[in-house]
């Protein structure tokens, strides 16, 4: 019965040129972009890091079976084309129950690997644990608008607007919420991102290792103001940020009630801003507006 | 008064946009010409008797590709404009349209491939090929099956009547966030045609889920004992079991939705005790198993065709059987990390990536065990052949990516990102869609009789392979750069300009391999006479739908076949094929139209629904209620063929063994 097929040309030299040929691809484009462009894999702080780290690692953990299973398909299909029919055929054959234990034992061993260093990570990398550095930790509270990020310095009194400085080598407590949709908190050169929602402080801890200007972005659908909710995240010497606070104090702004309630209007594209005082505990107010007892009245 | 006749539906609903303009004048054009069409050529009747009634799986299965396809090349439409827009809007350039227009783009193309085209395909895959499988002439309820379809195609019209009537669709995202969708941030019509359409199409898939698993259950052929079953069987009837536990979430989370933004209650809003949290738990239990829905008949596709064009039996049938089961088990154990990011303690995200990494394992063993059938048997590289080692090359990839996101930690930096949406995109075209490729081409000579151009197979499988990775890896590159999914503007400094446009030379050639696939079908039916296959059975097959003639006779079966083994084929064919001695009449069931109007009835509540047309509400769900009464009561649902027809026919057609 098989007399009837004609020979099909064998398509698995094409697949492993073109595989080859897109990695290639790939590797040019990531060359083409530079390095330094990929934010991911150029960490400025401790946390992103060490996520890069485990993202990096994790892949070579994987490559340690994915390689293999590679090969071993290429020369699968290359053996054992039809049109090779001096290889072994063994139609009937099952495959005995050791080979089967092989096979479940190969993927469990490098998931099992994962696991234990995923299991660590998420631990020791859980946004909400203090970070450890020589420099007393700094809180800065986060509120986000439509659309637009509104940062508070409780221990400072100021605020800003889509910008937010940081002195480096300290440890920042970003808290967030949200006084519009649900809305996602990141700076990727500083680490991994934080939903930020109405009437609940969700919480991020972040560390600038050296000075530079980082982009931080609103990573969560959110509405039509959607892409222009970017900010700044300059780190800075000790120095340069406690210049920065005093031109800040000096200016004359205050955020009152009612201010921020024009601030929340929606409104898209804002160019950054700063207030040299904040009226009351802002942050508290923010999230109580959600409260059940609150929004009933 | 108008309000109680019309809802808010006024003449603002009307067209008045570009956008929806071209597509109210498509669709008008489209529809016309095919009436046109069908009066010219007398072929009303016809269709509403060979076609829309009949309740034969194998005509209800093709009508379900059909409607996937159109939904297909509307979906491709839509990601198309949208890497256009992409390319071009950075910096000064706004691109071709505004962020909320953007913004509903992307929401109606993961709509649709998700629901309408791999669902589609899905379910038209399943009722053609799982009764000829399972040695059965027809499913377990013939009505729910037409019903299920009519539904289905009914939840596509209402995703696709936003264009002639409201000019809005939700601008979500595909899974409608809340409170986003609350009546306070999304105030349109769109969200609303979002839910309906969901909730008429998913009663339809649920409707579906139920007849399969009871058909599987309950209809195989005598001596097909479970651990005899087909591979793709066995995915099919894992999906289905799937399907029952979670669309019912889908149904439930999208109906406290609507209550929300219907009556102002408070479910997911922000303030009055609403939980927006809540809604992300709750969707996401339901559209995490719903990635493996998608899957899983491809595994069991992929099942198939190995063993078929490798000539030589499935290894490790037993464990490709525990790694399906597993699969469905731990695929609802998962939901969680699709939001890692949203505040849980780091002991309750370990937990749920732990989950999601175990997963990897019955799908990887899946994978080593295609390979070990690979090994020691007569490979033939045909084009179901090529998805296949197609869906090697791209999943693995994929598998890599999703095995980085099951971590908190690095989920942390690559959530919501491109990184994410190249993973996913992944996994449901390189596992999914080629899947469904390979199950087209090689179910193709079944359903049609004749057999698909080879060279064209080829071309166009390169095109989505060469494409796939051409469009794909940007993104994944896009995402390392921090680039977040959905945007639809960003600086000139980033420096993502020339990777978006990368990426859409990509989708170039991915519609380039589309048009070939197209241009291959027409082709290869032109030239019928030379690719027909008289005899039932092109690949040499194993299982039992490669027993009958091509296409299959309505009764699928003369003589509902005895299985004595697994490759229930292969085993009659090494004893020598018999013709059978005597036949029997057969009962069959009769075309239904009360599925087709039980979805119009559906059709009108969802509309009235988005209109706020009550009255009509109303009238739809007691019209739907009375058409489900009335059709109990229908008792002669039957029809006999007698045993001389079926003898007349089998010597016409059976296959010239």
């Amino acid at each position: 019965m098989p007399g009837r097929y004609k020979k099909y040309k064998l398509s698995e030299h094409k697949l492993t040129c073109v595989s080859l040929i897109t990695a290639t691809v790939a590797l040019a484009l990531v060359l083409l972009i530079g390095k330094s462009n990929v934010a991911l894999l150029n960490p400025k702080g401790w946390v992103a890091w060490q996520e890069s780290k485990l993202i990096v690692q994790s892949v070579l953990i994987m490559l340690i079976v994915v390689i293999p299973t590679f090969a071993a398909a290429f020369f699968i299909s290359r053996k054992y084309r039809q049109s090779n029919v001096k290889a072994a055929y063994t139609p009937e054959a099952v495959n005995s129950r050791t080979t089967q234990i092989v096979l479940w034992a190969i993927p469990s061993v490098i998931v099992a690997v994962l696991i234990f260093k995923m299991w660590n990570g998420a631990h020791e990398l859980d946004p909400f644990r203090p970070l450890h550095a020589q420099e007393q930790p700094m809180t800065i509270q986060v509120v986000a608008l439509q659309w637009k990020w509104l940062f508070i310095y409780p221990d400072l009194n100021i605020a800003t607007v889509n910008f937010v400085q940081i002195p480096e080598s300290t440890p920042i407590n970003f808290e967030l919420t949200s006084d519009a949709p649900m809305n996602s908190f990141w700076i990727p050169s500083l680490g991994g991102q934080m939903y930020a929602m109405p009437g609940m402080a969700t919480k991020l801890q972040l560390i600038a290792d050296t000075t530079g200007d980082f982009a931080g972005s609103a990573a969560e659908i959110n509405g039509k103001g959607f892409a222009g909710m970017k900010f700044m995240a300059r780190s800075s010497s000790r120095g340069d940020f406690n210049t920065w606070v005093q031109s800040v104090q000096n200016s004359s702004s205050t955020l009152t009630w009612p201010d921020y309630e024009n601030l929340a209007k929606p409104s898209e594209n804002i160019q950054p801003a700063a207030y040299a005082s904040v009226q009351g505990d802002l942050f508290a107010q923010v999230m109580t507006k959600y409260m059940p007892e609150h929004t009933h009245q | 008064m108008r309000e109680l006749i019309f809802g808010k539906l006024t003449f603002d609903a009307l067209p008045h946009e570009w956008f929806t303009e071209g597509g109210t004048f498509f669709m008008t054009l489209t529809g016309l010409a095919l009436v046109i069409y069908l009066t010219y050529t007398k072929r009303w009747k016809w269709l509403w008797q060979t076609w829309m009634t009949s309740t034969d799986p194998k005509r209800v299965g093709i009508m379900y590709m059909v409607v996937a396809s159109a939904m297909f090349f509307r979906g491709a439409l839509d990601a198309a404009i949208i890497w256009l827009h992409q390319s071009l809007s950075s910096g000064s350039n706004p691109g071709i349209m505004n962020a909320d227009h953007f913004q509903q783009i992307f929401t109606a193309h993961g709509d649709i491939m998700v629901f309408f085209v791999t669902m589609g395909f899905l379910f038209g895959l399943l009722n053609y090929i799982v009764p000829l499988q399972i040695g059965a002439r027809d499913l377990a309820f013939p009505f729910l099956n037409t019903a299920g379809f009519w539904l289905y195609a009914a939840g596509a019209m209402l995703i696709n009547l936003f264009f002639v009537l409201g000019g809005d669709f939700a601008a979500t995202g595909w899974l409608a966030q809340a409170p986003l969708s609350e009546l306070q941030y999304s105030p349109g019509v769109g969200v609303d045609y979002w839910i309906w359409s969901l909730q008429v199409s998913g009663l339809g898939t649920l409707l579906g889920g139920i007849n399969f698993l009871v058909t599987i259950l309950k209809m195989r052929a005598p001596g097909m004992t479970l651990m005899r079953m087909p591979m793709f069987v066995w995915t099919s009837l894992c999906s289905m079991v799937l399907v029952i536990s979670i669309f019912p979430i889908l149904t439930i989370t999208i109906t406290l939705l609507w209550l929300d933004r219907y009556f102002g209650m408070h479910f997911f809003t922000t303030g009055f005790g609403g939980n927006p949290m809540l809604y992300t738990n709750l969707i996401w239990s339901w559209g995490h198993p719903e990635v493996y829905v998608l899957v899983l008949p491809a595994f069991g596709i992929y099942s198939e065709v190995v063993a078929t064009f490798s000539q030589k039996r499935l290894a490790g049938y037993g464990s490709l059987v525990g790694g399906a089961i597993g699969v469905t088990a731990f695929s609802v154990l998962v939901w969680l990390h699709h939001f890692f990011t949203m505040g849980a303690n780091a002991d309750v995200n370990a937990f749920f990536g732990m989950m999601t990494m175990i997963i990897a394992i019955p799908t990887g063993v899946q994978v080593f065990n295609w390979l070990a059938t690979m090994y020691r048997g007569r490979i033939r590289f045909t084009t179901p052949m090529k998805w296949f080692l197609g869906f090697v090359s791209t999943f693995t990839f994929g598998g890599m990516a999703g095995l980085l996101l099951a971590s908190p930690a690095a989920d942390f930096q690559l959530h919501n990102s491109l990184f994410l949406v190249a993973h996913f995109h992944t996994m449901i075209i390189g596992g999914a869609l080629f899947g469904i490729f390979a199950g087209i081409t090689y179910w193709f000579p079944k359903v049609t009789g004749i057999k698909l151009n080879e060279r064209l197979g080829t071309y166009a499988f390169w095109c989505w392979i060469v494409g796939f990775f051409t469009a794909f890896v940007p993104l994944y590159i896009l995402g390392l750069m921090g680039a977040t999914r959905r945007l639809d503007h960003y600086d000139t400094a980033t420096g993502w300009q020339k990777l978006f446009i990368t990426s859409g030379v990509g989708l170039l050639i991915i519609a380039l391999g589309t048009a070939i696939q197209v241009i291959q079908i027409v082709v290869s039916i032109r030239a019928r006479n030379k690719n027909r296959d008289e005899t039932g059975d092109p690949w040499n097959g194993r299982t039992l739908e490669w027993a009958t003639s091509s296409p299959p006779p309505h009764y699928n079966f003369a003589v509902i076949p005895k299985v004595e083994d697994r490759d229930a084929f292969w085993v009659m064919k090494q004893k020598g094929l018999t013709k059978p001695k005597r036949y029997e009449d057969i009962t069959l069931p009769k075309n239904t139209a009360s599925g087709i109007y039980l979805s119009i009835c559906a059709f009108l509540v969802g509309f009235a629904f988005v209109w706020h047309i009550n009255w009509l509400a109303i009238a739809g769900i007691i019209g739907g209620i009375a058409v489900v009464i009335i059709r109990s009561f229908d008792e002669e649902t039957e029809y006999v063929i007698p045993a001389a027809e079926i003898k007349r026919q089998e010597e016409r057609h059976a296959p010239r063994t």
